[in-house]
């Protein structure tokens, strides 16, 4: 079959792609076949193609797919009499290429596979399809499909298992034989699959089969897939021969190595010699779920059972937890010493033919609900509803949702719903685990303590010298961090070079730049849900995965992969039959020079193999021997050397790495050496630094050495869990060797060697280049005398020796001048300067050179005017609250004047600003921001944006969230956000309403129902893989795509984020090109750029590298007077833009009229350079990559090794392709229920009487009420309509956001149940849910609704009666809720409203809850042990709180008929005293003092002026 | 970095200065330094900026927020360890210089709100003299290599630490009977003590540097020994040719470079030659407003003149910084008034003199008032005359003295200023620095430019062929990045 991806190309990589999907199966708990369980299924299927995608091709989709039981009756009709008994027989699928003789050859091998495996080759069987139903794209590489029919040998006819394996191993053979052209969907005498590239509806018609009646199954699993990009291929589909899964492995780099390093030792009685011809057992070039699936199937035929295998590739979260058995944990904990977790937010659905499940993710990031019927159906689907026509309310008996964690288990032979503690317990019980683990597992805090390492040679001073310490490590990073335990904070992002074009010859670890979820997983809370984090490690050798002996638990626990030397030094005398450490020597000498790193690299590669030879089980890569003679090699080179070296050689899995070194001393320098491959790290020279800053009197009188160096190993160890989180990576084991890093500015060479697989895209310096680096600091150090100053390195400030700053006084003045005079000649000064040093010695764009025509080009003034350019200029998101409301307002007017657009920022607006003010001047941002904090996010807002701007990440710091300390938060400030003042408001790092492609496509369209006129922009941070990100942006029907450089940024955040994640945008932005020309995407969505652009120049390379558009943050905040103080989180700008401070704020300067010259002054000085590349209009620069040469001139960077041709690539599209956005998407609306709703409620919105309806609702109505809270929102502004003007009821299964941005008077009752992100953006209205009154179930005991209920509810009221799943309200900051059941996380980062649980709630309640109030009824007295108590303190429930209570129960049982509400009321002051008030400790003080600050000068909310005038009034 | 917000509690802090009446009863230099706990407070407003400008605006670089927050800490000792990472003479400079650091500080966004530096500066450096931590630092290696620095201003002085200190044998030669340059003979002792000249002088001694005083290379040596003799010359002679003002009367007796006087008034104050020329009891006219001209102002006051008055040929600057001009961080053309005349004395402004007038001795001075600014248009019917004893010609020097170049063969540029773009002139191995090739300037920029022609001698050194190298030496310190 020909392979329908196109390989890598410039920037494009398949290997990129990321898929995320909607899912269900459908069983029959009798196990008899039928025909109505695929029929169903397949009903189930078209029901979740909301979730699925499709090209640029509207016909094709990304995929669809059912895997079923062997249908044998199908067979046999089909295939006559001759076919063996069942089971005794198998049938592939296969696909095969259109080419005769190609296809002729591949038959043949498997053919021949089949009779060598000693089986029988029964027949071919072509499988009918209607390639009339497919898309022109999908059958331009359609393969064709035909069934391969095996007969079992007699040896097998009886042995299913081991006929299954057989079949498997002639599987394997022949894939590994053919290659990529061979693809086998399944081979199995127990299930088949079939699948293709196809939309969900495609499905049955394309494969005539499944509509046959003999098609029978007593299970069905189907799938609709999602991919980024828009070569999804047929193989690719899901599902696959046991899984299918939505979702995504993060871990996914460093699963598949160490695999193929298990391979070496995998042994099994049950596959014999067999099992070698089918390694390796992973296909390469497969998706993340194929590399799944070719695991779990290896384990599963090695003989574990299928949920088994489950719960070691996806253990969940069990480290401390009470509510688990011993037995349990002991099986995990056993299981842990044979795999890493593979981790990522995922329901996997899973079968064998004989059970059927799924389960989930240890954080629940992906949604699946599942009924059960009265007459033995069970449908798990990712929404409730997709059986809404097939099964009455009153035939279901049981409903729920996955759980994270849990197992979702029937059992087809047992004809029931195995609970999830019966199938662990049975399984845990299998072998005595938990006793295995603790006679055998040894801890490194057990081992005997060992004489101490002796005292240094040499003097701290010149170590320090040595391994490229600065006066700036102390000061800046460790003497903080000692302090407080927490890395460093910045602001104002990274203008510096990246670590290729610095002239300071950095450490190595800064070439890595740390990988972050964006849009396809989430990155996960580390703090606010550290409850699914560890840091713990292990050493030793690991033995075969396909076996389970006492002997595999035999491995050192390391608490913390920081180590104190103490700690080393216990590790290095481990003295044991089992553990025996070696040390390696990883310095060189001095007098090798450069050449000399290459061999030492070589030696240690050796020494290492010869250690593990000779039975070493514990490498410590040590640099301590470093002196006058010896040089240090990069620790983090030589960690990668010998990992990769070990993989190669098989042996990797032997022994564990630990590296001791005095070069790590940062968060991310650790994080980069544990990403390849080091277990645990021994930084003794930052520990001994740390001890020099307390006797030299730096850190608080009366800290310890001890004291201090504990709190240096536990913020580090904070801000590798940060570092992993923002990956979407819980665990150490799964974050070890998983390489979550690019390079930037590494030699290809240097790469493939040491750093194999890690993307490097623009070459770079090699072996050489980092040998010299290492001796000019070894000649720092050697001679000297030992106790001279550190150099100052100037990287967090500016210093005139330091490093280079694009923001220097010259610049910053220069601009300064420019803008507030008015001249143009100043500008140009100033773009000359920073133009020429970006070429010398700071940016990609630098290097870069433009081909000007020879003839001159075209006159002046043929060009577009400057006052047409500057439209496509916006400013960027900066909050109001990280900046002044001066500021803030300053930039907009300047905006609004020229027709470009400002932004808000993640901090809402005042509502005064949508009016413009007197002078013609308008305030309002066109650009609404909607980040994870969802702070003013209301019904009003969205309704008064020109573009909607779901920010995904920033610049400055990628995969986190936002903060605005307490300081910042006064009284103005807090209104705008709708939160309390006083109170600091984080963002939650993760959107919890997009863990995947698809809820961000669900997001665009929430918000496009909130403002149909809007234009829908994704905020994205340039990395690796962005630009498939992009592609499937524009697939989720987004117009816009804003691709953010990891340079810009503005507000707070870690240093190490700001140096160390994301890359330039100019990487970024033309893979983005590159991918959407390819993908045929281009024409229908804007790109837009951004990243410390500052002059015409950048803007033209933007747009010659694909940007319609140009953000620009930075620069117009220096033109209003912004010195680049880094102090924005501190409150202390003293030119009064990033503070609150009242005096400050009067000091600042800046007018519109100056952002207004600078806009002006770049779009000059574009079109100048326009007309020397003889264009006349920006549109025809954009894309126009041909227009780029590299600079030749610039000898310098390219002696480094950069090579830009994969940015500088022309993608290959057909003539004419569009390179720039033409056309719109195509409407997402026109089938909306809303468009009837709206209809009905007409007359009542233009204010005629109130209305009661009803209607039908089913889950493909997705976010229904956000378009009529959008059109009474336009009609009667904020305030909405009268109480209880539209009583809209509606029946059924409601879609996804049921109730999303409800304005006041708007009230929905859903009679049935309900999706994620019930009453997502709540404004005012009422939302009731109750089940139908014919319901066979009681709802307090079953699921009404899903995730994430209440995200970013402002006002309105919500009655849940049922249960509902994780993370309810989060981040409510108004609402009023009664729900009778949470999941875990529930009343997360909620900041206002109130929230009444009527049953239990899961684990992690109230985790960064700073606002709000919630009244839990705690029956058995244990919600404390649920609750997270960080932040929140509780009490009983009395006075006020009472009433409170009291009405919302009651208003609960009116309006959903609840029995539980009835219970309570009927004993009221009982049930009173069983309540529980959670209130969190800094509202509980706001409320207490309400002399918080007071703001000057707001309007539109409460403020001092405000208050004064009401008062006077 | 500071203390978090003081900026806002805190006042700038003015330069404590002995009260005029008691000062110019003598010689004994002027400005105090704060007591401590206001020197902390004035450390504590540094606001450690992402982009310091003072930083910047200090032609040393001087690591001025670093140190500012070390004195905040009362870390003196790591505060004058930094301090001199950048400035070899931070008492010449903490005294001398006009602080264009101050101008640069981005609290003086805001008018008169710039951190103390200047002052912070010189009380380092003051701790560290009375504490005894500055000592003589020789090089533990030496490279084998000679050098011979022509003038022992601050230029001179800092190439010649700075050499010796990377190993090289350094010899510094001078005119003049002692060492200092300008420094000793051009500023007065109540700016600056020739005893903090002379505790400098010692440590270069101790370390190694050889001072050779009374020697006049191009006069009483041929410069050809110098080039024959050593590995490297570096011509640090400064810019000692005066502007002249010719006009009717100048060859009067009684009208004097400025230079001629401040010259005599040094050497008198150390009692080491009796002066010629004398302001006592007459009528004093010193040409030029600049710091030349303030030093003569209040060098005749101490000399009890019957009156000084002081004369500037430009027009008189506006009060506070003029944003359209000169916006910050640039140094403000603003109106400043002298030490030295709030000490006494009359100023004028936009004068144009154009008559000296006496039989013999100059009696008369005769100016019109002009435009203030270029071409200074005389102002019709505004002749005035003033008596005039004493006329000090204080307005500027227009460049080296030719001979000494003129005889090594160095091509000068069109302002008749060494050519020496990195430093090195026309003449292999023979290198320029301070006022000699920047033309005259401010004692930071003296010291800054021996350092960094120190070097490029060094580097030069390093690849020039000659005398085999002895032994592995350190680099200077810092290690330079300036691209």
């Amino acid at each position: 079959m020909p392979h329908p991806r196109p390989s890598k190309t410039g920037l494009y990589d398949p290997a990129l792609e990321h898929d995320a999907c909607g899912v269900a199966f459908v069983a029959r708990l009798s196990g008899e076949p039928s025909h109505e369980t695929v029929a169903k299924a397949l009903t189930a299927l078209s029901n979740l193609e909301h979730r699925g995608a499709q090209g640029a091709d509207a016909d094709t989709g990304d995929g669809a797919g059912i895997l079923v039981q062997i249908p044998d009756a199908f067979f046999r009709a089909e295939l006559g009499g001759a076919l063996p008994a069942p089971g005794a027989y198998g049938v592939g699928t296969c696909f095969l290429p259109d080419d005769e003789t190609a296809r002729g050859r591949l038959e043949e091998l498997v053919e021949r596979t089949v009779a060598a495996e000693g089986q029988r080759l029964l027949c071919w069987r072509d499988v009918p399809v209607e390639p009339g139903h497919v898309g022109r794209a999908a059958i331009s590489v359609a393969p064709r499909i035909r069934q391969l029919v095996v007969a079992a040998s007699s040896g097998l006819a009886e042995d299913a298992d081991a006929f299954e394996r057989k079949l498997y191993v002639i599987r394997r053979v022949a894939e590994l034989a053919a290659g990529p052209a061979l693809v086998i969907p399944s081979l199995s005498a127990r299930t088949l699959v079939y699948k293709g590239m196809l939309m969900a509806p495609q499905l049955t018609r394309f494969y005539p089969d499944l509509e046959d009646e003999c098609f029978a199954s007593a299970l069905a699993l189907v799938h609709s897939r999602y991919s980024t990009n828009t070569f999804p291929s047929w193989e690719l589909a899901h599902p696959y021969r046991m899984i299918a899964h939505n979702g995504e492995i993060n871990t996914l780099r460093g699963n598949v190595n160490w695999m193929r390093a298990r391979e070496s030792q995998l042994a099994s009685e049950l596959f014999g010699d067999d099992l070698h011809k089918v390694l390796p057992v992973i296909r390469p070039s497969g998706s993340d779920t194929a590399v799944f699936d070719n695991v779990l199937e290896l384990l599963v035929l090695a003989g574990r059972s299928l949920p088994h295998a489950m719960m070691m590739m996806i253990p969940e979260a069990y480290a401390g937890r009470a509510d688990l058995s011993d037995e349990l944990e002991g099986f995990y904990a056993y299981h842990g010493c044979l795999m890493e977790p593979w981790d990522g937010p995922a329901a996997i659905s899973f079968t064998d033919g004989r059970v059927i499940g799924a389960t989930l993710d240890r954080n629940g990031l992906r949604p699946g609900r599942w009924h059960e019927t009265a007459d033995g159906w069970v449908v798990l689907a990712s929404e409730t509803g997709v059986l809404d026509s097939v099964h009455e309310p009153a035939q279901i008996v049981r409903k729920g949702r996955l759980q994270p964690g849990k197992l979702f288990l029937v059992d087809l032979e047992q004809h029931r719903i195995v609970p999830d503690e019966e199938i662990k317990r049975s399984i845990a019980s299998r072998k005595p685990y938990a006793r295995w683990v603790a006679e055998e597992m040894l801890r490194l805090a057990d081992l005997p303590s060992a004489p101490p390492p002796p005292a240094p040679a040499e003097p701290l001073r010149r170590r320090q010298l040595l391994f490229g310490y600065a006066q700036e490590d102390m000061k800046v990073m460790l003497a903080p961090l000692a302090r407080n335990a927490e890395e460093a904070v910045g602001s104002m992002g990274n203008d510096t070079p990246i670590a290729a074009l610095s002239r300071r010859k950095p450490l190595l670890y800064s070439y890595f730049k740390q990988l972050f979820a964006q849009v396809t997983n989430p990155p996960i809370d580390s703090i606010r849900e550290a409850v699914v984090m560890s840091v713990q490690a292990s050493v030793g050798s690991e033995r075969n995965l396909l076996d389970e002996t006492s002997a595999h638990a035999r491995q050192l626990v390391i608490e913390n992969p920081i180590l104190r030397d103490d700690e080393l030094e216990r590790l290095r005398h481990v003295s044991s039959d089992v553990f025996k450490a070696h040390t390696v020597d990883t310095t060189w000498p001095a007098a090798e020079g450069v050449d000399g790193l290459e061999a030492a690299l070589d030696r240690i590669c050796a020494e290492s193999s010869l250690a593990l030879a000779a039975g070493a089980n514990i490498l410590i890569l040590s640099d301590r021997a470093a002196g006058p003679a010896r040089v240090p090699v990069p620790s983090l080179l030589a960690t990668a050397a010998v990992h990769h070296h070990l993989v190669r050689e098989g042996t990797r899995l032997q022994t564990g790495i630990v590296v001791e070194s005095g070069e790590p001393r940062s968060v991310h320098s650790i994080a980069v050496l544990v990403g390849y491959g080091a277990a645990a790290v021994n930084p003794y020279l930052m520990l001994e630094t740390v001890a020099e800053l307390v006797t030299e009197g730096w850190l608080p009188e009366g800290m310890t050495v001890e004291q201090a160096q504990a709190r240096a190993v536990k913020g580090i160890g904070k801000g590798l869990l940060k570092v992993m989180s923002k990956m979407g990576i819980s665990t150490i084991p799964s974050y070890c060797g998983a390489q979550i890093f690019e390079a930037v500015g590494l030699a290809p060479d240097l790469i493939d060697r040491y750093f194999t697989s890690t993307p490097s895209r623009i070459g770079g310096i090699g072996l050489r280049d980092l040998a010299e680096g290492a001796l000019i600091r070894h000649a720092r150090a050697y001679p000297g005398s030992g106790d001279e100053l550190l150099p100052v390195l100037g990287l967090y400030a500016w210093r005139r020796d330091g490093e280079h700053h694009q923001w220097n006084p010259d610049t910053i003045a220069l601009l300064q001048h420019a803008v507030r005079a008015g001249r143009f000649e100043t500008y140009e000064q100033y773009s000359r300067t920073v133009n020429a040093e970006a070429a010398r010695r700071s940016t990609l764009r630098g290097l870069m050179q433009l081909r000007v025509r020879e003839d001159g080009g075209i006159p002046l003034e043929e060009v577009e005017p400057a006052a047409e350019i500057v439209k496509r200029f916006s400013t960027g998101a900066m909050s109001l609250g990280s900046i002044s409301r001066e500021a803030h307002e300053t930039l907009a007017v300047a905006m609004n004047r020229i027709g470009g657009r400002s932004n808000t920022g993640e901090g809402g607006e005042d509502p005064v600003r949508y009016v413009p003010d007197p002078n013609g001047d308008s305030r309002r941002s066109k650009i609404k921001q909607v980040a994870s904090g969802r702070f003013g996010v209301n019904a009003n807002y969205l309704a008064n944006a020109d573009e909607l701007q779901i920010k995904m990440a920033q610049g400055a710091k990628p995969g986190e969230g936002g903060q605005l300390p307490s300081h910042k938060v006064d009284r103005y400030i807090a209104s705008v956000r709708l939160t309390t003042p006083g109170v600091g408001l984080i963002s939650p790092p993760p959107h919890h309403d997009i863990y995947s492609i698809e809820d961000l496509k669900q997001l665009i369209y929430d918000l496009r129902c909130g403002n149909p006129d809007a234009r829908i922009s994704v905020k994205l941070v340039a990395e690796v893989g962005v630009g498939t990100v992009a592609a499937g942006v524009a697939k989720a029907g987004a117009d816009h795509v804003l691709i953010s450089g990891h340079e810009g940024g503005t507000g707070a955040s870690p240093v190490s984020s700001i140096l160390h994640a994301g890359i330039p945008w100019e990487i970024g932005l033309a893979e983005t090109q590159q991918t959407l020309v390819l993908n045929d995407l281009r024409s229908r969505i804007w790109v837009q750029t951004d990243g410390q652009l500052k002059t015409g120049r950048d803007v033209v390379v933007a747009a010659l590298l694909g940007a319609d558009e140009m953000g620009f943050a930075t620069a117009p905040l220096v033109a209003t007077g912004c010195v680049m103080m880094r102090a924005c989180h501190l409150n202390t700008c003293p030119v009064g833009i990033a503070t609150q401070d009242p005096e400050l704020r009067r000091r600042f300067a800046g007018k519109p009229e100056h952002v207004v010259n600078f806009f002006f002054f770049v779009a000059e000085e574009a079109r100048r350079l326009m007309a020397q590349l003889g264009i006349a209009r920006f549109e025809d620069l954009v894309g126009r990559v041909d227009l780029l040469d590299a600079d030749e001139a610039l000898a310098d960077w390219k002696a480094r090794g950069i090579d830009l041709a994969n940015v500088l690539r022309v993608p290959e599209a057909p003539a004419g392709a569009p390179l720039r956005r033409t056309s719109p998407q195509e409407p997402a609306l026109a089938d909306a229920l809303d468009w009837t709703l709206i209809d009905a409620s007409r007359e009542t919105i233009d204010g005629g009487a109130p209305l009661e309806a009803s209607f039908a609702i089913r889950n493909v109505d997705r976010t229904v009420g956000g378009l009529l809270a959008y059109a009474v929102t336009r009609a009667r502004g904020a305030a909405g309509l009268p109480e209880g003007s539209l009583r809209l009821t509606l029946t059924g299964a409601a879609g996804q956001s049921f109730g999303a941005w409800l304005a006041p008077g708007i009230e929905l009752t859903l009679v049935g149940d309900a999706n994620d992100y019930v009453g997502k953006g709540l404004s005012g209205g009422v939302l009731a849910l109750r089940p139908p009154d014919t319901a066979g179930f009681r709802a307090e005991e079953n699921v009404i609704a899903g995730n994430t209920i209440l995200y970013g509810a402002t006002a309105g009221r919500a009655f849940f009666r049922g249960v509902v799943g994780e993370r309810f309200a989060v981040r409510n900051s108004g609402a009023h809720a009664v729900v009778e059941g949470v999941g875990d996380h529930g009343c997360e980062y909620m900041t206002g409203g109130v929230v009444v649980v009527l049953g239990r709630t899961g684990r992690n309640f109230a985790a960064g809850m700073s606002g709000g109030i919630a009244y839990v009824l705690d029956e058995d007295g244990t919600f404390a042990t649920r609750c997270n108590d960080e932040l929140v303190g509780l009490d009983p429930v009395a006075g006020e709180d009472a009433a409170t209570l009291l009405a919302l129960v009651e208003e609960h049982g009116r309006r959903t008929g609840s029995p539980v509400a009835a219970r309570l009321l009927a004993v009221w002051v009982d049930s009173l005293a069983r309540f529980v008030k959670v209130l969190p400790h800094d509202y509980k003080r706001a409320l207490e003092h309400s002399d918080r600050p007071l703001s000057t000068g707001g309007e539109g909310f409460l403020t001092a002026e405000t208050e004064t005038a009401e008062a006077a009034a | 970095m500071g203390e978090l917000g003081a900026f806002l509690k805190l006042k700038r802090a003015e330069t404590p200065e002995r009260p005029p009446a008691e000062r110019i009863a003598d010689h004994r230099e002027f400005v105090r330094t704060l007591p401590l706990a206001e020197l902390r407070e004035q450390g504590a407003r540094c606001m450690e900026c992402g982009v310091p400008f003072c930083h910047s605006g200090c032609p040393l670089g001087n690591l001025i927020p670093d140190w500012n927050d070390l004195v905040y800490r009362d870390r003196f000792r790591e505060a004058l360890d930094q301090l001199h990472r950048t400035n070899n003479f931070p008492e010449f400079t903490g005294r001398l210089c006009p602080a264009p650091c101050e101008a640069a500080c981005v609290l003086e966004i805001d008018e008169g709100n710039a951190v103390s530096i200047k002052q912070i500066e010189l009380a380092i450096s003051a701790r560290g003299w009375d504490e005894g931590w500055i000592v003589a630092q020789p090089p533990a290696a030496r490279s084998g290599r000679t050098v011979a620095i022509v003038g022992s201003g601050p230029a001179g002085l800092a190439c010649a630490q700075e050499l010796n200190r990377a190993g090289h044998r350094v010899t510094v030669f001078e005119r003049d009977e002692a060492g200092g340059g300008l420094l000793r003979f051009g500023v007065p002792d109540f700016k600056i003590d020739k005893a903090v000249v002379e505790r400098r002088l010692r440590q270069l001694a101790d370390e190694g540097v050889e001072l050779c005083y009374g020697v006049d290379v191009g006069g009483d040596l041929d410069p050809s020994e110098l080039t024959a003799g050593f590995d490297a010359v570096v011509l640090a002679t400064g810019s000692r040719v005066p502007r002249d003002l010719p006009i009717p009367g100048r060859e009067l007796d009684g009208v004097h470079f400025a230079m001629e006087y401040l010259y005599q008034r040094n050497r008198a104050v150390a009692g080491t030659a009796t002066p010629s020329i004398s302001a006592a009891g007459k009528h004093v006219i010193v040409v030029g407003g600049g710091d030349t001209g303030a030093d003569c102002v209040a060098s005749a006051h101490r000399e009890r003149a019957a009156s000084v008055t002081q004369i500037e040929l430009l027009g008189e600057p506006p009060a506070s910084r003029p944003d359209d001009l000169t916006p910050w961080p640039l140094w403000p053309m603003k109106l400043r008034t002298s030490y030295a005349l709030k000490e006494g004395g009359e100023r004028s402004f936009a004068i144009s003199t154009t008559a000296l007038a006496g039989t013999g001795r100059v009696e008369r001075i005769d100016w019109m008032r002009n435009s203030g600014v270029p071409p200074f248009e005389p102002v019709p019917g505004s002749e005035e005359s003033h008596p005039a004893g004493l006329v000090l010609l204080a307005m500027g020097f227009v460049g080296p003295e030719p001979a000494l170049l003129e005889r090594l063969g160095v091509a000068t540029d069109a302002r008749g200023n060494v050519a020496a773009a990195e430093f090195a002139t026309s003449v292999c191995g023979v290198f320029a620095a301070g006022d000699a090739r920047r033309g005259q300037s401010l004692v930071v920029w003296a010291v800054d430019e021996g350092r960094r022609c120190a070097r490029a001698v060094d580097a030069w050194l390093a690849t020039a062929p000659a005398r085999p190298r002895l032994a592995r030496r350190a680099p200077l310190s810092p290690a330079p990045l300036r691209d």
